[in-house]
C-alpha cells in the first residue's frame, strides 16, 4: 500500500498541471471553431498573468485582478480580430506579433515599476487564490480508497482548477448544443453559407474572441495569483502553444481536448516527480533531458501517430464579402 | 474603407516604400507610447538609442555586428515564407548551428585557416538544415503545423544544449556552462584588427567578417528565390498549392527544401557568435536573434533588399536600446522585445490599415497632376 500515496499525489498534480492548459484549449476551440487561428494564447496567458497579480497586488483583491485580467485577454482578442477579422491581414502574423509583444511588455513593465528583474512582488494570502478544502474532507480521510479520492485527490485545489472541469462540459453544451454553438462552427466551415443564411460572419468571429479572451485570462491568473503568488518572466513556458497542440490532437472537439491537456498534464507531473530519480536500468536522466519530455511529447503527438486531425475548413482565412 | 485601387496602377515605391513607411512609424509611435508608460522620456530614449549606434566609431562596429545576426536570422524566415511556411524555429536551428560549427571547428582545426571557415560554414549550415527537416517532414508529411513544432523545437534545442554545456562538451576545467576555446588561429578576422590597418585604435568589437558572409547570403538568397527554377517552384507552392500540385510540383519536396535552407540560414548565425564573437559555445548565445528575424523579414517585405535595411534599423535599435538601458534605469532590454512586437504587428498583420487610403491618395494625385 506504500505506492497508494504515490498515485494520489500524482493524480493530484496531474489536475492541479492540467488547468491552464484546458482552459487555454477551450479559449482555443472557441476562436478556431469560428475560423480564426489562435497562436496567441501564449502571449494573452502571459498577459493575464502579468495583469492579475499587478492587479491583485494594487487592489489587493485576486477576483479583481482576474477581471483585470480578463479585459486584458479580451482586448489583445480584439487586437487580434481587428488585424485578422476586419482588415485581413496574416493570422499566424497577428498571433506571433502578440506573443513577442507580450513576452517583452509584460517583462519590460515589471521591470520598469517594481525594480526587479521582471518579476511582480510577492502577493499576500489575501491576495491569491488559496487551496479550497472541500467540506469533510480531513474527516472522511481515513476512509479506505474514498478517503484517499476525496481528500487528497479531489479536495485541495486552487479554485480555477475546479472551474476548468467544470468549464469542459459547459462549453461542450454551448458549442454542439446551442444554436450559437452552431452559428459558430458554421462560420469556422463554411462562412459564406453563414453569411447567405443572413448571419453576420464577422460579428460571430469577434464573439467568439471575446469568449475566448475571457477563457484565457482564467489560466494566466491561475499561474500567477494561484499556483505562484507573482509573476516572473515568460512564466507560461509554453503552455499556450501545448494547449493548442491538446487542441489539434483533440481534432477541435471539447471532450477529446480535456484528454489530451490530462495526458500532457500528467506528463509534466511525471515529469517533475523523475527529477533526480534513480530508474532501474537506465540510471537518473538528466534535468534538462527529462524537462524536454513534453516538448517531445506535443511533437509526437502532433505527428499524428494516432490518426490526422481536421481543421475546421475555413481555419485561417479571412472572410471576404462577395461583391 | 476607402473604394478599392486598380493595383496596376499604384506606382511601386507607394506600395514597397511609402506603405511600409507609415506602418513603421505607427508602431515606432506605439513604442514611444510603452516608454512613457515605463516612466522615461521618449524623445531623450531616441536621443540616446541615435547616440549610442550612431554616435562613436566603437557602437557604430557595434550596430553592424547585430545587422549581420538579424540578416542571417531574417533571410531565414523570409525563405520559409515564400513557401507560406512560418519557421518560428530559428532560434533553436541557431543553437544547433552554432553546435555544427563547434564541432567541425574544433575536429578539423589542423587543416589550413579558409577551410576550417569553409567546413565550419557548411556545419552550421547543415545543422541549422538538420534542426528544420524534422518539423518540415511533419508538415510535409503529416500535416502537423510547423508553427507548434519549431517552437516546441527551440524548447528541445535549448534542453538538450544546456544538457549537453553541462554534461558532455563543458569545458571541465570551468563552472561556467560553456565549451573550451577554439585554437586562436582560427578565429574570423575582427573590424578592430582591420582597424588597426588604418591607425585606428578600438577597445574591443565583435564585428567580424561574419558581416560579409551575411553580404553573400542575401544575394545567394536572392539567387534562389527568383532565378532559379526550385526558387520558381517554391513560391508557386507557397502562393496556390493546388495549382502547384496541377503543375507538377510536389509541395513535400518543397515544403521541406525550403524549411532546410530556412534552418540552415538560421544555422549561420553561429558563424558569427562562435568564430566571430564567443570562440566557444556559451549558453543561450542565439540571444532571441531567431525572433527578431521574423520582425526584420515581415518589415523588409521577404525580400534581401528590404531584409539588409530592415536588420540595420534593428542593428540600431539593438546596440542604441543598449545605451538607452545603461542610461535609464527603468528600460530593459525587454522593452525592445515588445517594440519588435509592435512591428510585427504594423508592418505584418496590419500591413493593410492605411494601405488602401494611401494608395488611392497617390493614385489620385499622380492622375491630377497628368490632366494638368
Amino acid at each position: 500500500m506504500e505506492i497508494l500515496p504515490d498515485i494520489a499525489s500524482l493524480i493530484n498534480s496531474t489536475l492541479r498541471i492540467s488547468t491552464p492548459l484546458i482552459f487555454a484549449a477551450m479559449a482555443g476551440l472557441f476562436a478556431e471553431r469560428s475560423g480564426v487561428i489562435d497562436f496567441g494564447l501564449e502571449g494573452k496567458m502571459l498577459a493575464a498573468a502579468f495583469v492579475a497579480a499587478v492587479g491583485s497586488y494594487y487592489f489587493g483583491s485576486p477576483w479583481l485582478g482576474l477581471i483585470l485580467a480578463m479585459i486584458a485577454c479580451v482586448s489583445l482578442s480584439m487586437l487580434h480580430g481587428f488585424a485578422s477579422v476586419t482588415h485581413k491581414g496574416d493570422q499566424v502574423v497577428s498571433c506571433v506579433a502578440i506573443n513577442i509583444l507580450m513576452i517583452g511588455l509584460t517583462t519590460a513593465l515589471a521591470a520598469a515599476w517594481f525594480g526587479q528583474a521582471g518579476l511582480t512582488p510577492t502577493l499576500t494570502d489575501e491576495q491569491r487564490f488559496l487551496e479550497i478544502t472541500l467540506p469533510f474532507a480531513d474527516a472522511l480521510r481515513d476512509i479506505p480508497i474514498i478517503g484517499i479520492i476525496y481528500s487528497d485527490i479531489l479536495s485541495g485545489h486552487y479554485v480555477f482548477v475546479y472551474l476548468a472541469y467544470l468549464c469542459v462540459p459547459i462549453v461542450f453544451w454551448i458549442v454542439f448544443k446551442t444554436s450559437f454553438g452552431l452559428r459558430l462552427r458554421a462560420v469556422g466551415e463554411n462562412p459564406s453559407a453563414v453569411d447567405t443564411a443572413g448571419i453576420n460572419v464577422f460579428t460571430m468571429r469577434y464573439k467568439a474572441l471575446m469568449i475566448n479572451g475571457v477563457l484565457i485570462s482564467f489560466a494566466g491568473a491561475h499561474l500567477s495569483t494561484a499556483v505562484n503568488a507573482n509573476f516572473f518572466r515568460e512564466m507560461s513556458a509554453g503552455r499556450g502553444y501545448l494547449a493548442l497542440a491538446a487542441l489539434i490532437f483533440g481534432k477541435w472537439h471539447p471532450k477529446t481536448a480535456l484528454i489530451a491537456c490530462l495526458l500532457f498534464g500528467f506528463t509534466d507531473a511525471l515529469q517533475i516527480r523523475l527529477q533526480g530519480v534513480e530508474l532501474p536500468a537506465i540510471g537518473t536522466i538528466p534535468v534538462q533531458l527529462i524537462q524536454a519530455i513534453p516538448y517531445v511529447l506535443t511533437v509526437v503527438l502532433l505527428a499524428g501517430f494516432v490518426g490526422k486531425a481536421i481543421a475546421p475548413n475555413a481555419i485561417g482565412q479571412p472572410y471576404v464579402k462577395e461583391r | 474603407m476607402a473604394a478599392a485601387v486598380d493595383k496596376s496602377r499604384v506606382p511601386w515605391w507607394v506600395s514597397n516604400l511609402i506603405v511600409p513607411l507609415v506602418n513603421l512609424i505607427l508602431a515606432l509611435l506605439v513604442s514611444a507610447l510603452f516608454i512613457f508608460i515605463a516612466g522615461e522620456n521618449p524623445i531623450q530614449a531616441v536621443k540616446l538609442i541615435i547616440y549610442g549606434s550612431f554616435g562613436y566609431l566603437d557602437g557604430f562596429a557595434y550596430t553592424l555586428y547585430y545587422t549581420t545576426n538579424f540578416v542571417f536570422t531574417g533571410l531565414a524566415f523570409a525563405v520559409a515564407f515564400h513557401c507560406r511556411l512560418f519557421n518560428i524555429g530559428g532560434e533553436g536551428q541557431a543553437y544547433i548551428g552554432g553546435l555544427g560549427v563547434f564541432l567541425v571547428a574544433i575536429n578539423v582545426s589542423f587543416l589550413p585557416v579558409p577551410i576550417v571557415w569553409l567546413l565550419a560554414i557548411a556545419g552550421a549550415f547543415i545543422f541549422g538544415a538538420g534542426w528544420a527537416f524534422i518539423p518540415a517532414y511533419l508538415q510535409a508529411k503529416r500535416g502537423s503545423h510547423v508553427v507548434i513544432t519549431t517552437i516546441m523545437f527551440n524548447f528541445i534545442a535549448s534542453s538538450l544544449m544546456v544538457f549537453l554545456l553541462v554534461d558532455v562538451i563543458r569545458d571541465m576545467k570551468q563552472m561556467g556552462p560553456h565549451t573550451v576555446a577554439l585554437p586562436k588561429e582560427i578565429w574570423f578576422p575582427t573590424f578592430k584588427e582591420f582597424a588597426a590597418l588604418f591607425g585606428i585604435k578600438i577597445r574591443y568589437s565583435p564585428l567580424n567578417i561574419s558581416f560579409l558572409l551575411a553580404i553573400a547570403a542575401s544575394f545567394f538568397v536572392w539567387f534562389l528565390v527568383w532565378k532559379t527554377k526550385w526558387g520558381y517552384e517554391m513560391r508557386a507552392v507557397g502562393h496556390n498549392m493546388q495549382a502547384a500540385i496541377y503543375a507538377g510540383i510536389s509541395p513535400y519536396k518543397n515544403i521541406i527544401i525550403a524549411m532546410c535552407i530556412s534552418g540552415g540560414l538560421a544555422g549561420l548565425l553561429g558563424i558569427n557568435e562562435i568564430l566571430g564573437v564567443h570562440h566557444k559555445i556559451v549558453a543561450g548565445f542565439p540571444a532571441g536573434y531567431g525572433f527578431t528575424g521574423i520582425a526584420v523579414a515581415l518589415m523588409g517585405r521577404n525580400h534581401p533588399i528590404g531584409i539588409f535595411p530592415a536588420a540595420f534599423l534593428f542593428g540600431i535599435l539593438y546596440q542604441g536600446g543598449s545605451e538607452v538601458t545603461f542610461d535609464m534605469p527603468n528600460i530593459t532590454r525587454y522593452m525592445f522585445v515588445a517594440v519588435q512586437g509592435v512591428i510585427i504587428l504594423f508592418s505584418g498583420a496590419l500591413e493593410n490599415l492605411f494601405r488602401p487610403q494611401i494608395e488611392s491618395f497617390f493614385v489620385n494625385r499622380l492622375k491630377m497632376k497628368r490632366e494638368i
